[in-house]
């Protein structure tokens, strides 16, 4: 049964270019469904836009079920907006009241450069990824699934790690644009198994430093990553970060 | 050396810094809390803390040494993150909201890092640097007894209870150390030194401030 419609207003990011000003404007919306997606409600608006002969609000997407990372910007100050573990594609506007304004931002971080509207150049991460290198995994026929055992909680853990989606909200949340809680995920999933225990003090020392060109801020501990993350990383996996680089740094052969 | 180099300043290399050097600082706070809460037990008490103390003669000046050169590595590690951190976000949020991460003592770290480096050399000023021909319960009574310190070293105190709140907690975490299994026991400790440090001072404060004319000998 679909519930009532509602009536919002949006107060959202312009800006045509990387070197040009942005500045906010505001449009209301009229018979939004409460149903509809966070996304949907933007398609409204560029519909809108777009039969007004204006051009449309460009935001990235692609899924639109949670799984890509592509989506993301900052609701009423928060990464993907209030709901928690949920990205934006997956939030909902029955979660928004009726009358409400809803100041939509890109995410802002140094090592996010902004290429229009709500849109972000995270290719950061790309080459953080490539900096780590391989993982050493024998190639062939398939191999029986049990060859290498890995214990289920480990298993368990290093998948907790592994559902991070890149989508650069630990980023845009943390006061120190810091890329963290990425990174570590990243490191964490690999280190974890066996398969990518080869290589990891090489790999912890290449991401990090690759982090750290990319212009990315110092983690102070302030937890806002967490708090923001679509798939519930934990700062725990930045506590395995630490200690695999402080342990690579001190008793790494290269 | 230069994988050295490159630990020390890396993003992780400073973390490792700013936590070693602050669980440092922590542990010298406990000490230096746990010696004047001989004041409780009177003047005679404190004043033969501060001789057996000074009677350790050379090993006092190498353990200064140590700790103005752990302490000017917290110091400039901190700016210089400071100082990074400010410029990692070119624009800024028309909305600043906290998703429930931060604390008071978090946020506030650079700034309450400042008051206390501003308190210690106020402390510093009153207490080392300064004549030392009386006993040093002579030289803390007539200061402390003044309403108007008790108002500076009351703000110190504050800046050291939010900086500790967080400190304390984070230099773990800085260092790897956060597991499930102790991570009670890490936040437990952590509430736990905090307390015990602005509590022996704040009953210090308060002490010299109704009591300290008066002092029993
Ligand atoms: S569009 Fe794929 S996660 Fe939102």
């Amino acid at each position: 049964m679909a519930g009532k419609k509602i009536t919002i207003t949006v107060k959202i990011w312009r800006q045509v270019g990387p070197e040009t000003e942005g500045r906010f404007e505001e449009h209301r919306l009229e018979e939004i469904d409460p149903d509809m997606s966070f996304l949907e409600m933007l398609d409204v608006l560029n519909e809108k836009l777009t039969l007004a002969g204006r051009q449309p609000v460009a935001f990235d997407h692609d899924c639109r079920e949670g799984i890509c990372g592509m989506c993301g910007a900052v609701v009423d100050g928060i990464a993907h907006g209030p709901e928690e573990e949920t990205t934006l594609c997956q939030l909902h506007m029955r979660h928004f009241r009726d009358g409400e304004t809803i100041c939509i931002e890109p995410f802002r971080a140094r090592g996010f450069p902004l290429v229009r509207d709500l849109v972000v150049d995270r290719s950061a991460f790309d080459r953080i990824i490539q900096a780590g290198g391989y993982v050493s995994v024998n190639t062939g026929s398939a191999r029986d699934g049990n060859t290498i055992p890995v214990a289920q909680n480990v298993a368990e853990q290093a998948m907790d790690a592994a559902a991070c989606i890149g989508c650069g909200a630990c980023v845009a949340a943390c006061p120190n644009g810091a890329a963290m809680l990425f990174v570590s995920g990243k490191i964490s999933q690999f280190a974890l198994l066996p398969q990518g225990r080869p290589e990891r003090g090489r790999r912890a020392l290449a991401m990090v430093r690759a982090m750290d060109a990319e212009g990315f801020g110092n983690c102070g501990n302030e937890r806002e990553c967490e708090k923001v993350c679509p798939k519930g990383l934990s700062i725990r996996n930045i506590a395995r970060l630490n200690r695999e680089y402080l342990r690579a740094a001190l008793m790494g052969d290269e | 050396m230069s994988w050295f180099i490159e630990t020390c300043t890396s993003s992780l290399g400073k973390k490792y810094i700013m936590a070693v050097t602050g669980l440092l600082l922590g542990g010298f706070l406990l000490v230096h809390a746990a010696g004047n809460s001989s004041i409780f037990w009177g003047r005679n008490a404190f004043i033969s803390y501060a001789v057996h103390l000074h009677s350790l003669g050379v090993l006092v000046n190498i353990f200064e040494v140590m700790l103005l050169a752990v302490f000017l590595v917290h110091v400039s590690t901190g700016l210089v993150l400071f100082l990074e951190n400010r410029n990692t976000r070119p624009s800024r949020y028309q909305v600043e909201r906290s998703a429930g991460g931060r604390t008071w003592g978090s946020r506030t770290m650079p700034y309450t890092g400042l008051v206390i480096l501003a308190f210690l050399l106020l402390h510093l000023a009153n207490f080392h640097f300064t004549d030392h021909d009386l006993p040093i319960a002579d030289i803390v009574t007539p200061i402390l007894s003044n309403p108007f310190y008790t108002l500076l070293y009351g703000i110190g105190m504050a800046a050291l209870a939010l900086h500790t709140s967080h400190g304390f907690w984070s230099l773990f975490q800085s260092l790897g150390i956060n597991h499930p299994r102790y991570d009670r026991a890490i936040r437990f400790l952590a509430w736990l030194g905090c307390a015990l440090i602005i509590g022996v001072f704040t009953c210090i404060l308060l002490l010299m401030l109704l009591a300290g004319g008066s002092l029993q000998p």
